[in-house]
């Protein structure tokens, strides 16, 4: 039982603490986690990448992840739960209050200056992925990543031809697409 | 009354389920999905609260997608909205993780489990390419406007800046806009002009 409330508070703070997303909390999972001997180093490192290849938000997927590992269903529950619970309550409160806060002066300024940084670090993150997937490529170092610029060359034509097409749909081609090619080219 | 607020609520869980299964790469990558379920689909918010929202979920702690699902779901549902866009963004990771978490390590070696994640990666950038356009017609461009997301692009990519301070300074110019518009606003007419916000209220 007490096993089960450490993992709770142990997740809570990480989502308390835990300001510009997922990868930001890295530093702090470490801290938290491994001294406590639930994952090893390793282990964690080799989750991150994971994570990558998972649906979801990367601090649900290590939150469940370390839960089942140390405490079975239970464990994964209690850390889910304790690392959504900060989010959760903090953003019900501001979104109760923002909207008599949105039409002041200041905050209506900050805002026009916040928008734009934020929209700046969706592009920086996607630069990044973009950057990873064409010039880092380990099997052909410093070279280009042919399949990968086939495939991003076919989606932007679905994407551009289709407009109306779900954004799940160029999910499902790109990931059929990358079986293929990638097969074909390894 | 009541029955019609239950179905809004179960059309919230449905399209957040949707946009936490098909989510991968972190909170950014749900953009492009938030656009389709809960812009285009359902008209629940705009282009313009989706940018606030994002702004809002950056500069506050915790789980930037749970935050926009948590804020999004309060917009349309209040208290109960929360509750289910929340409970839907959270599932299909919990789910996922919790039946692969015993040959996690196995995963990873499948070789097209891989390729397909390699692929979906460059889905995932033509989809936010997209989304950043679009979000970039929202406000008025104007100086500040590109040296403020140009200035935050190369910093958080050509740097080890941490985000938290990128995100402080933003804040701090912001006030300093507000100071310095205000000063002016006493003498003249707003150099400004109407904002996006003005002009759709």
């Amino acid at each position: 039982m007490s096993l089960l409330i450490e993992l709770f508070i142990t997740f809570f703070k990480i989502g308390l603490f835990t300001i510009g997303g997922g990868y930001a909390m890295i530093p702090l999972i470490q801290q938290e986690v491994v001294s406590k001997g639930w994952i090893s180093l390793p282990l964690l490192t080799d989750f991150i990448g994971i994570s990558e290849s998972t649906p979801g938000p990367f601090a649900v997927n290590i939150a469940t992840f370390i839960g089942e590992t140390s405490a079975g269903f239970p464990g994964a529950l209690f850390t889910t739960v304790g690392v959504v619970l900060p989010s959760f309550i903090i953003i019900l409160v501001i979104a109760r209050y923002f909207n008599h806060f949105k039409d002041n002066f200041y905050v209506k300024k900050t805002m026009r200056v916040l928008r734009p940084a934020t929209l700046g670090l969706v592009a920086s993150a996607v630069y990044l992925i973009f950057s990873a997937s064409f010039i880092h490529v380990d099997y052909l170092k410093g070279s280009l990543n042919i399949p990968g610029i086939i495939i991003l060359a076919l989606l932007f034509f679905v994407r551009f031809k289709f407009k109306k097409i779900h954004p799940v749909a160029i999910i499902g081609i790109s990931a059929g697409l990358g079986v293929v090619l990638f097969s074909l080219f390894p | 009354m009541k029955a019609t607020i239950k179905k809004a609520n179960l059309k919230l869980f449905l399209s957040f389920l949707k946009i936490g299964a098909f989510t991968f790469g972190g909170g950014y990558a749900m953009i492009p999905l938030i656009h389709r379920e809960v812009i285009d689909k359902h008209p629940w918010i705009d282009d313009n609260e989706l940018l606030n929202i994002f702004a809002i979920s950056q500069i506050t702690p915790g789980v930037i997608a749970v935050n926009a699902a948590t804020y999004i779901g309060y917009k349309i549902g209040r208290f109960w909205g929360a509750f289910w866009a929340t409970l839907g963004v959270t599932i299909p990771s919990f789910i996922f993780i919790y039946l692969i978490s015993s040959f996690l390590v196995q995963f990873k070696d499948i070789v097209w489990v891989e390729y397909a994640f390699r692929g979906i990666r460059i889905g995932v950038v033509v989809l936010l390419v997209y989304s950043v356009i679009r979000l970039m017609r929202v406000d008025k461009i104007n100086i500040l406007y590109i040296l403020v997301i140009s200035g935050s692009f190369l910093l958080a990519t050509f740097t080890e800046i941490n985000i938290i301070y990128l995100l402080l300074g933003a804040i701090g110019i912001g006030i300093l806009y507000a100071l310095l518009s205000h000063n002016k606003n006493t003498g003249g007419p707003d150099d400004d002009g109407p904002s996006i916000e003005e002009e759709i209220e």
